[in-house]
């Protein structure tokens, strides 16, 4: 800024004392013919009025254009945690129940031990996505039965029952795994709901839910 | 615009106004007088056709956004009061839902007219990809609007639809809880969906006018392929054109009034008078007929994330056709070689409809490969290599002779 300064100064310098007004005047002038006659070496302080003014410009599209994109998340309803809690106690061997959590089917399943039995015969290095996707335990939690059915009750299996291939609702007890088979693009998946075959990329996911009796299992 | 404007307003009134705000001459300059190749065949209505649809669908669009409400529980039971309690209501409606399709049919014949003819080249590749553009903002909308009533094709269309988002890598699922509005297709989603079907249309009229804009610089494509070189070779748009798109639109008319009066729901899926139901899936779910061979394309890739870049890239592939066209020959008349991969694409575009709407299982999966394999070979490697390799005909020396010789040969 000290530089542009003087040079203004210098360049409204060749005439004795012109006045404030018509100093202003003629730095205008000389402005408009710097910047015509190619001398671009030096930016003059329109440059940077330019360059700030722009700046601002910048700076206050983005500040307005955060609330414009957030609107469309989840708002604070349905932020709101959901909690639902289950009576498991009519659902017998080999019955399922689904219940509609935060807008999503969750299947709670009472497996068959000959479902079980298919689930823990898989060998987990053959498995396409190898990690439990389980809520309820760390990330890289591997993919046995164990860690996708319900904590010391291997019969019980409560999953978020939503294809991850395009979020289809696959059907129960279907397809050559007697698992799930999505009909929407036919990803297959296992009693443990894991992904075999088809286009889905990852193991059904597994919500936070606990027991909070015997009887009764609460999600979310 | 390029046509020279003989417009002289003798009404006092008009020329006072054209000193003011010249659109009477351009209006004239671009509709009446502008210069049109003389040799047009009925395959360039389509343009013509699709202004209408576009404007039909606006005002049915318009109308129906005063009895429809967009709330989730709502909404199917406004779309019946629509169809039983409005005012031919049920008219308007069908008029809507049949005339998307029938936009989709206009605007399908209008590219594989450019596909044919060869429009998309130099120096009409602005106009080529507007036109794309117009083709991708189509699909929006209709996609947001098939949503609107509600039902289980609705809302199971637009959960496959918005879950599309989630192969994208770290992001995927932020973006598609974004587009939601919540952890699934809900209530929010539909009222914004509503928001930007209403918005979407107008968006095309604007790029419409682009596009209109862009085709007006150097004028009309024609069935030759060759410029136009003389006076000789055009006509005025008006009579000409104006009566021969009147003609085609009366008998593109006819179709649509057959849909909307005999077969209204023979393009659409019953299951999507069943209210939106978030924890059942119905058993086989296909989007409308229009966007079946993409939607094979999509199923044929047994991976997600690269099924849905197949996807995107099976339109956006369409943009460098320009370039990709590396024969110097506009029109397929001359191109022997280049004329019978049109029609085999052609074949392949219809046989992925078909599989589109066949369950993803055994032979149909095997085939969607072939011919989605076959479908970008088309682009990549059939259009190169063809436009190097394949000797075309003779061409005419002007249009003007073109039309004389058949002529002469009819006679």
């Amino acid at each position: 800024m000290n530089r542009l300064a003087t040079k203004f100064r210098a360049r409204g310098a060749d005439s004795v004392d012109p006045g404030p007004d018509r100093l202003r005047e003629r730095q205008g002038t000389n402005l408009l013919a710097s910047t015509e006659t190619a001398d671009h070496s030096e930016p003059t302080r329109r440059d940077f009025l330019y360059i700030a003014t722009g700046a601002v410009g910048v700076v206050g599209a983005a500040l307005i254009a955060w609330p414009i994109i957030d609107q469309m998340n989840p708002d604070a309803a349905a932020l709101a945690l959901a909690q639902v809690d289950v009576d498991i106690s009519a659902v017998k061997a080999g019955e399922s129940l689904i219940v509609k959590w935060r807008g999503k089917p969750v299947v709670v399943r009472q497996r068959t031990d000959k479902e079980i039995a298919s689930a823990k015969a898989v060998n987990i290095s053959e498995l396409r996505d190898q990690v439990a996707r389980n809520a309820n335990l760390p990330d890289n939690a591997p993919a046995t039965d164990a860690n996708r059915s319900a904590p010391g009750k291997e019969a019980w299996f409560v999953m978020i029952q939503i294809c991850t291939h395009l979020g289809c609702v696959p059907l129960g007890q279907a397809g050559p795994y007697d698992g799930w088979f999505c009909p929407c693009h036919g990803s297959q998946y296992d009693t443990a709901g894991r992904i075999r075959q088809g286009p889905a990329p990852e193991n059904m996911a597994i919500p936070k839910y606990e027991f909070t009796s015997d009887k009764s299992i609460r999600i979310g | 615009m390029s046509g020279t404007s003989t417009y002289q307003p003798k009404n006092p009134v008009a020329k006072w106004f054209e000193a003011r705000l010249p659109i009477l001459g351009f209006a004239h300059s671009s509709f009446v007088a502008y210069p049109t190749p003389r040799n047009l065949n009925y395959w360039w209505n389509f343009g013509a056709i699709l202004t209408f649809m576009l404007v039909a669908q606006i005002v049915t669009g318009i109308i129906l956004a005063m009895h429809y409400t967009p709330n989730a529980d709502l909404a199917m039971n406004s779309v019946e009061s629509i169809m039983r309690d409005v005012n031919y209501g049920w008219l308007l409606r069908y008029l809507h839902s049949n005339g998307a399709s029938l936009f989709f049919f206009a605007v399908y014949v209008h590219i594989l007219r450019g596909m044919y003819y060869g429009s998309y080249k130099e120096p009409r590749e602005v106009l080529w990809i507007l036109g794309l553009i117009i083709f991708l903002l189509m699909i929006m909308t209709a996609f947001m609007g098939y949503v609107l009533p509600w039902g289980q094709m609705s809302f199971w269309g637009a959960t496959v639809i918005t879950n599309l988002f989630t192969a994208i890598p770290l992001v995927g699922n932020s973006i598609t809880t974004w587009l939601w509005g919540g952890f699934s297709v809900d209530n929010p989603t539909l009222n914004r969906f509503f928001s930007l079907h209403y918005l979407l249309p107008f968006m095309i009229a604007g790029v419409v006018g682009l596009h209109i804009w862009a085709l007006h610089i150097p004028g009309n494509g024609n069935p030759t392929g060759v410029d136009v070189k003389s006076s000789q070779d055009t006509v005025p748009f008006h009579p000409y054109y104006t009566i021969k798109d009147v003609f085609g639109l009366s008998v593109f008319l006819i179709l649509f009034a057959w849909l909307v009066f005999y077969v209204p729901n023979y393009l659409g899926e019953p299951d999507n008078y069943i209210a939106a139901n978030p924890l059942q899936t119905p058993a086989h779910i296909v989007p409308e007929w229009y966007l079946l061979p993409f939607y094979a394309i999509l199923r044929a890739i047994p991976n997600k994330l690269i099924g849905v870049i197949a996807l995107f890239s099976a339109i956006a592939v369409v943009a460098f056709v320009p370039w990709l066209d590396t024969s110097r020959v506009r029109s397929a008349t001359f191109r022997p070689i280049y004329r019978q991969f049109f029609w085999i694409f052609v074949a392949v575009g219809l046989g992925l409809g078909y599989l589109g709407s066949q369950p993803p299982e055994g032979g149909y999966v095997i085939a969607a490969r072939i011919l989605t394999v076959y479908y970008f070979a088309h682009f990549l490697i059939v259009l190169p290599l063809v436009g190097l390799l394949e000797r075309p005909k003779p061409l005419p020396s002007s249009i003007t002779e073109a039309v004389l010789a058949r002529n002469a040969a009819k006679a």
